[in-house]
């Protein structure tokens, strides 16, 4: 065996430890969600699964049957449809108005057009569970606890940043030419955005659109402050519903979770491609 | 078509002042080609007939309308940009009938003006493909097409052949010239090259630190450059040029270099200079020629040199030698064999000098 051949296990090697690392907290989420509770909670741990059902999916969905903890349904399509409505417009008005932002900083000079950059991408070094409570305070004063507009607010405040910083690297690809062009085409400024960047800058502006999508779908810390009842609760927040005074219903919350990681799953394989381009074409600023 | 006038126009970028003043009438149907060196200010001027820079002082009109205030899309210009720009998510039929597109034409009508101008630049088979599978000349090609579709008053080409390599530069150079021909309508040509500039123009402007340094055709420049700078900018070689101060010698009027070397100033420039006077004299490589392979002018200043460096280029030969401490070249058109360290005789043509002005660099 030559040292090349080493490397190469070496290599593999971490690589498939790497991997087991990262997927089995994922993989036993899903397991638990389709065990009995009696296994779950076994002690010593019962690492191959005797039996598998879906008892949790239906008592989730249809209320209590026999051979499960006989809890009532938890309200789940009210959350799924709060995480649709909240996740979607905060993904669709971040990306319009950071992709006009980005755009901006990539086409256009002003003064201090650095500093308010920077001032813009410090806004995100800010923990967001630190700014739950003047969140808090200032949306129970205007009455937006507890409502879609909330915290589609704050998912916008969140995700306009980083579209910003990733639509402007890509824009800034697109050599200036191209849009001078288009308007000595006949184009208006506007029109040779809309025919020739924005189309050439879809992949960066797709990846903005999914990590939005993402931070909005899995965000828990601020939102479970925010939302107080089936009105605004997200399936996130709503994994707290398996948890009572005294017991935690761990296959049903984990059964949950599989119902969340899925539409993510969905999304995250139907923009893989531009997902990939996106992230080693725009994130590198010029 | 059209003419051009620019009228005082000045360019600044932040306190840099780009463009100085100038002042330029360009014909209806004339290729004019802008030249200098990079900074000279000329893509500036290009860019603020095509609308793309803000005119900051004077007029720009294309016809008899005033443009100062017009978006470039209402100029009627079409612009031919050095990386083609292309653009990379349409097929060339698409990019071609883009702005006939926006201009809201009908699909029949765009449909003939882009198999028309494909046409013209032998493009039709590649009007189904991408920009990206197309090579550098073919898509400069379609740069022009896309240019030439929308029939516009001006053209206007902003060193459209930088990116190519030499072959195709020459090729494309002669395409171009061909199609000016083919559309005749007035062209505004951007370029550093000077080869280009003497090729394709009706007429050059030379432009160097914001302002023109000469106007003229081609041959013009050549014979009769303004300043020193168009004379060493134009031609290739450069040419030759060496300081000197003009001294008296035998009541008659000689140049003398740093190094001591003494030419008579010319019968001509005699009146045109004083004692004393500091003064820059070129003459270009074909005007000074071994005597032993070539005509000995009527009017001849002779010295003897060694060889530095000869390059045959069949044709001609360019040969390095040592004026005094300044090495100037010198061209034969004999197909000798002269090699590093040969002494030769060399005969300077004393008619075909340049005398200018050290200080103000024009010519005398």
């Amino acid at each position: 065996m030559n040292k090349r051949q080493i490397n190469n296990i070496l290599i593999w090697f971490s690589a498939i430890i790497l991997i087991i690392l990262i997927m089995t907290p994922g993989l036993w989420v899903v397991l638990t969600a389709f065990r009995p509770q009696v296994d779950v909670m076994a002690k010593p741990a019962v690492w191959i699964p005797r039996n598998l059902n879906l008892i949790q999916f239906e008592t989730m969905l249809f209320g209590g049957s026999e051979g499960s903890m006989g809890r009532s349904p938890i309200p789940v399509l009210s959350y799924l449809r709060n995480s649709l409505i909240i996740s979607f417009t905060s993904t669709f008005i971040a990306v319009l108005v950071g992709t006009i932002g980005g755009y901006g900083f990539a086409r256009h000079n002003f003064k201090h057009k650095n500093k308010y950059f920077l001032l813009i991408m410090l806004t995100r070094t800010i923990p967001g569970i630190s700014l739950s409570l003047p969140i808090f305070i200032i949306f129970s004063k205007i009455g937006l606890i507890d409502t879609h507009i909330g915290i589609i607010l704050v998912f916008v405040a969140l995700n306009i940043p980083f579209t910003i910083w990733l639509t402007d690297g890509f824009f800034r690809q697109i050599p200036r030419a191209m849009s001078e062009v288009a308007m000595t085409d006949g184009c208006t400024k506007l029109q040779a955005f809309w025919h020739i960047e924005l189309p050439l800058s879809r992949s960066g502006i797709a990846s903005a659109g999914i990590f939005a999508f993402l931070i909005s779908w899995n965000e828990y810390a601020l939102v479970s402050n925010l939302a107080r009842s089936t009105d605004s609760k997200t399936l996130t927040v709503g994994l707290m519903d398996f948890t009572a005074q005294f017991t935690i219903n761990w296959p049903g919350m984990c059964a949950l979770a599989v119902f969340i990681i899925i539409p993510a799953l969905i999304l995250t394989f139907m923009v893989q491609k531009h997902l990939v381009t996106g992230l080693t074409f725009g994130g590198v600023k010029g | 078509m059209a003419k051009v006038s620019l009228q005082g126009v000045s360019k600044f970028y932040g306190k840099v002042q780009a463009v100085k003043k100038i002042d330029l009438e360009i014909i209806d149907k004339e290729f004019l080609v802008l030249v200098g060196p990079s900074g000279c200010g000329k893509s500036s001027s290009l860019r603020m007939i095509a609308g793309l820079e803000e005119i900051d002082e004077g007029i720009i009109k294309i016809g008899d309308k005033e443009m100062n205030n017009l978006e470039p899309r209402e100029r009627n210009v079409s612009m031919v940009f050095q990386n083609y720009a292309l653009y990379p998510h349409m097929t060339v039929e698409e990019n071609l009938g883009f702005s006939l597109k926006i201009a809201g034409l009908g699909k029949k009508e765009i449909e003939e003006r882009v198999h028309e101008a494909a046409g013209i630049l032998d493009i039709t088979e590649f009007l189904q493909r991408k920009p990206s599978q197309l090579s550098g000349g073919q898509r400069q090609r379609v740069a022009m097409g896309r240019a030439i579709v929308r029939r516009p008053d001006v053209f206007l080409f902003d060193e459209p052949l930088s990116n190519l390599d030499a072959k195709l530069r020459n090729q494309m150079r002669t395409e171009i010239k061909r199609l000016h021909q083919k559309v005749s309508t007035t062209i505004v040509y951007v370029t550093h090259d000077q080869v280009e500039a003497m090729t394709l123009a009706d007429r050059i402007v030379i432009m160097k630190d914001g302002i023109i340094e000469q106007t003229g055709t081609p041959l013009d420049l050549f014979e009769r450059p303004a300043t020193k700078f168009v004379a060493t900018f134009i031609g290739s070689p450069s040419m030759n040029m060496i300081k000197a101060t003009v001294v008296n010698q035998n009541n008659q009027l000689s140049m003398k270099t740093n190094d001591g070397i003494i030419v008579p100033v010319p019968k001509d420039k005699q009146n045109s200079v004083n004692e004393y006077q500091k003064i820059s004299f070129g003459f270009r490589a074909e005007d000074i020629v071994p005597l032993q392979f070539g005509q000995k002018p009527s009017n001849a200043w002779e010295m003897q040199s060694s060889v530095n460096i000869a390059e045959p280029l069949g044709t001609e030969t360019l040969i390095f030698t040592n004026f005094g401490e300044i090495e100037i070249v010198s061209r034969m058109f004999t197909p000798e064999q002269v090699k590093s360290n040969d002494v030769l005789d060399f005969a300077l043509n004393l008619d075909r000098t340049y005398l200018f002005d050290e200080n103000s660099g024009l010519a005398i």
